[in-house]
């Protein structure tokens, strides 16, 4: 399985991406949203971890890009932003998300969530 | 025939009638689902169209006939002026609903201290000047009717077989049914306005049905008529005007005068203009849209009135007839039934909203002053006196327009343009009343006074008494050799102006009176204190716009029961309690000097509830019944005003600094989220994976200290900041050399730099004298410049150092992405994270650059950053000397 983690923060990426590999998942990882969007190009991505707050594109047009592309319709979208508002967690969902974590985040949480979004059943 | 024919004609207008309450109906039913259908500038501008009542349908075209272009004055009046409303117009319907003004004579007594005696003045002579207008509606309605069945229209009937007796009586009930709804005048009269609209809809619509009709059918079109009207000597005249004769164009300015006051103050406009006005901003349609409705009305004026000379050559048809007579002699029955309809659409409106207008007046101005001064009122019971003022309101409908049929049949005998034109005149009266208190703070209540009773006087010498001439009360001496045979005190000819028409010659004079009385009687009266305060609540309206309450000016004791009881005299128990509760809420965060002054606030908001049922001068009279009010000085009056300004002033700073601390707050608490995120989740992995390489565990922890280092630097940021914004920052001045601070902060980024493989130039060009600064602060705007820089710059960064003889400057410049040019002043704020923002700000250049600006605004100099030759410059210059 592989999965994509976007964040402009070095240190989440690092935390995220030890998490991920721990569980046996191939990882890319993108630190802006043009390299996000690269990496949905080249790879057969089945998860992404999402960044909302980011310098060039954010995470609400890279989550729009994935519902739009075919090829990708079966790419789960997983928000984790500090954006912590009834609001604002609406809007996730709206855009499309499949969850939305806020931060801080407990390692236990996402990785229970990732398991479940990428097992056999959910596929 | 002609029996069948007026069975026709009755049914008609009887349908009409219902049409119209059923059009009324619905819109009354559609406004309580909350869905308004009056609320369109379409239908406001429509309803303004009560401007043209059946002088317009019949009048114009006997005047046409006979004069040629002057009847176009009372519309070009209007027309030309109408951009003004912009500012007349909306200034008077801004003051009437702060200050729930519903009609002319509210407005004038208001404005000049709430008086009742200067609101009583305006209703009585409102009502002389209008009702004889809508006598002449009554009569085009009968008469009309007659030339339609072809009788003739100058045989009086008996009242009981008088068809318009039996018209005012189904206009008595439509205006009380539509009009005189509910107690409360906020609440717009949506039936009775929608139906207002139709009908100038319909009275458009039927005149340019039977213009095209004369002018395409009975004749082949326009070239056709005005051909052969040239043919004609007489009528060719008509089409010209003398531009050399001065005597006429006075006489067309002063009409003109007379017309645009009347289509602002004539009590149905008024009513239709500012009292049913939905929104302010309905006004920027009507403002061409109205004139527009003028000048497609009148499009066949002039040719139906070439017409009907052509036609009829000698006959001695009456020319205001014209227009029902021409399709009559062609046996176009149809044609003649829909103009009838037109014209009686175009006086039933006018009949319908003056009647409602007047008695507003009357009820506001007349009869509860009356009430309440003879204390009659304890003779209702203690109840519901809402219901009583309901009922006064209805039966002013009734009487006013018992007075106009009594008038038509008793006295009316002038042609129809005329009486129209007097009534003009009468309420240019008010003109300067009105605009004077708009614009001059100055002016009084004696000054209106004196000015609005010299003006009537002139107005009823000049023009009533000649008509009482007419009628045998007065001596025909009177007219040709003046007063007590003095002859300069002719009613034609006062003063010696000789040459001019009745109508211009009296607006001259008494517009001429008026005003100087006015202004010389305002110079030298003094204000009251309420007219004082209420001159500035009208002059600076805008400025006490969201401040009625705190802008009015009252002292005394007042206890809020005693004033719920008396609104819920008028208004529903519920309804008052609620008002109360919205007046509670609206003050609720708002500082008070004391109990007193809140009092006053609720005195006041108490007066203006009641004002939209009784008008304001009754409402003042009933809470100053159940208050103690005490005498203030004028200068009370303006200091109170004063501070109602400051405390205006200091509230809306109060809320914006609440504001802007409350975003401050949500944006650090979101920054601080970053690091512990990164720490909670490096130390959770630590703590699950104790068998981690050691190297990696190392380098974990070595994270987590860091981003503990960076929350640290977050909050003394923000520490710092908060200092200097509350002036409690201390700043060491001494004399260093710029060059060398400098120098130091590149020293610092050295590393950095030349790992990241930039390319670096530092040029110190400034002068090595010694200026005065804060080193470590000034270091810190340096570093904070440095490190901006290494995280933009592509290839290449430049330090640069200048000075000229008073300042110096420190640029960096990088070749980086830059700033936009709308956010360059914005990146210096303390927090740059709009709410909806998803585009993050460079980490760390948040607060840095906040800081770096406080730095240097408190050393006298300036930050910024531009484009220079494709690099991003961000500067900062110091004074030389402090």
């Amino acid at each position: 399985m592989k999965i994509l983690i976007v964040d402009d923060e070095p240190n989440i990426l690092m935390s995220l991406d030890f998490l991920m590999r721990k569980e046996g998942y191939e990882v890319f990882v993108a630190r802006n949203g043009t390299e996000a969007l690269e990496s949905l190009a080249q790879n057969q991505l089945d998860l992404v971890l999402l960044d909302i707050m980011m310098p060039d594109v954010d995470g609400y047009e890279i989550c729009k890009h994935i519902r739009q592309t075919p090829e990708l319709e079966h790419c789960k979208v997983i928000f984790i932003s500090a954006k912590s508002k009834e609001s604002d967690i609406q809007k996730g969902y709206e855009i499309g998300a499949d969850f939305y974590i806020t931060k801080p985040f407990s390692n236990k949480a996402i990785v229970t969530k990732v398991k479940e979004l990428l097992s056999p059943i959910n596929s | 025939m002609k029996v069948a024919l007026s069975i026709v004609v009755v049914i008609l207008s009887l349908l009409y009638l219902i049409l119209l309450f059923g059009l009324a109906y619905l819109a009354e039913r559609k406004a309580e689902s909350q869905r308004s259908i009056i609320n369109s500038p379409y239908i406001y501008a429509l309803s303004l169209a009560v401007y043209c009542t059946a002088w317009t349908y019949y009048g114009s075209v006997g005047r046409a006939s006979k004069t040629g272009l002057d009847f176009l004055l009372i519309y070009l009046g209007p027309t030309l002026s109408a951009p003004l409303w912009w500012f007349v117009i909306r200034k008077i319907i801004r003051i009437a609903k702060i200050q729930n003004i519903t009609n002319i004579a509210d407005l004038i007594a208001t404005r000049y201290g709430k008086n009742a005696l200067l609101g009583g003045v305006v209703t009585i002579f409102s009502v002389l000047g209008i009702i004889p207008y809508i006598s002449l509606q009554l009569k085009a309605i009968s008469e009309s009717f007659a030339i339609t069945i072809s009788e003739n229209p100058n045989i009086t009937k008996p009242v009981y077989i008088d068809y318009a007796f039996y018209i005012t009586l189904a206009l008595a009930l439509f205006t009380i049914y539509f009009g005189t709804r509910q107690l409360d005048l906020n609440r717009k009269n949506e039936g009775m306005v929608f139906a207002i609209a139709f009908e100038s809809v319909f009275k458009l619509w039927a005149f340019l049905l039977v213009g095209g009709y004369i002018t395409f059918f009975m004749f082949d079109g326009f070239t056709d008529i005005f051909q052969k009207a040239f043919a004609k000597e007489e009528l060719k005249n008509l089409l010209f005007v003398d531009t050399s004769d001065a005597n006429k164009a006075l006489e067309w300015f002063l009409i003109g005068l007379a017309s645009m006051f009347a289509v602002m103050f004539l009590p149905r406009q008024f009513q239709m203009l500012v009292a049913e006005n939905k929104q302010e901003k309905h006004l920027e349609k009507a403002i061409w849209l109205f004139p527009l409705y003028l000048l497609v009305i009148n499009i066949f004026v002039i040719p139906i009135a070439l017409a009907g000379k052509l036609f009829f050559k000698e006959a001695n048809i009456d020319a205001d007839t014209y227009v029902l007579a021409l399709p009559l002699a062609n046996e176009q029955y149809v044609v003649a039934l829909v103009t009838y309809l037109g014209g009686f659409a175009a006086a039933t409106s006018m009949v319908i909203v003056a009647s409602l207008a007047l008695s507003l007046m009357l009820t506001n101005n007349f009869f509860i002053p009356i009430i309440l001064h003879f204390e009659l009122a304890k003779y209702f019971r203690d109840k519901q006196w809402g219901k009583w003022v309901l009922y006064i309101r209805r039966a002013s409908i009734v009487l006013v327009l018992i007075l106009a049929y009594a008038y038509l049949h008793f006295i009316l005998n002038t042609p129809l343009v005329s009486i129209g034109l007097v009534s003009f005149v009468a309420v240019s009266q008010f003109a300067p009343a009105i605009i004077g208190g708009l614009y001059w703070k100055e002016a009084t209540r004696k000054g209106a006074m004196a000015g609005i009773l010299a003006g009537f006087a002139v107005w009823a010498y000049t023009l009533v008494l000649p008509t009482l001439v007419a009628n045998g009360t007065f001596s025909e001496k009177i007219l040709s050799e003046g007063l007590w045979g003095i002859a300069w005190l002719k009613p034609y000819a006062l003063f010696g102006l000789q040459d001019l028409e009745p109508v211009s010659h009296s607006l001259f004079w008494s517009l001429l009176f008026n005003v100087l009385a006015y202004v010389a009687v305002s110079v030298y009266s003094s204000q009251s204190p309420q007219e004082r305060n209420q001159a500035e609540l009208f002059v600076d309206v805008f400025k006490y716009a969201d401040a009625y309450e705190e802008a009015v000016v009252w002292k005394g004791i007042a206890h809020k029961a005693d004033l719920e009881n008396l609104l819920s005299r008028f208004l529903e128990k519920e309804k008052v309690r609620n008002l109360l509760a919205e007046f509670e809420q609206e003050n609720k965060g708002k500082l008070f000097e004391n109990e007193q002054e809140r009092n006053a606030k609720l005195v006041k908001y108490a007066e203006k509830i009641l004002a939209s049922a009784v008008g304001s001068t009754s409402a003042r009279i009933l809470v100053a019944s159940v208050v103690q009010e005490e005498e203030l000085s004028q200068e009370e009056v303006i200091k109170i005003l004063k501070e109602a300004q400051e405390l205006k002033k200091i509230n809306f700073e109060l809320k914006k600094a609440d504001r802007l601390k409350n975003e401050f707050i949500s944006t650090v608490t979101h920054e601080l989220k970053t690091p512990i995120t990164s720490i909670r989740s490096m130390s959770e992995i630590l703590y699950e994976n104790p068998d981690l390489p050691e190297e990696q565990k190392r380098h974990f922890l070595q994270t987590v200290i860091s981003e503990t280092e960076r929350m640290e630097r977050l909050i003394n940021q923000v520490l710092d900041l908060e200092r200097f914004e509350s002036g409690k920052q201390k700043l060491y001045f001494a004399k260093y050399q710029i060059n060398q601070i400098v120098q130091e902060a590149v020293e610092i980024y050295l590393g950095v730099i030349s790992e990241k493989k930039f390319k670096f130039n530092v040029n110190l060009k400034a002068e090595n004298e010694f200026i005065e600064f804060d080193k470590d602060r000034i270091l810190q705007v340096v570093l904070n410049f440095l490190s901006n820089a290494v995280k933009f710059a592509q290839k290449e960064i430049i330090v640069e150092t200048n000075s000229n003889g008073r300042y110096t400057q420190v640029a960096v410049f990088d070749d980086g992405k830059g700033v936009p040019a709308e956010l360059r002043e914005a990146i210096f704020e303390k927090f740059f994270q709009a709410e909806n923002q998803t585009i993050r700000k460079p980490k760390g250049s948040g607060l840095g650059l906040a800081i770096s600006k406080k730095i240097i605004q408190y050393h006298k100099g300036n930050i910024g950053v531009e484009r220079k030759e494709g690099l991003t410059k961000f500067y900062f210059t110091l004074p030389n000397t402090q």
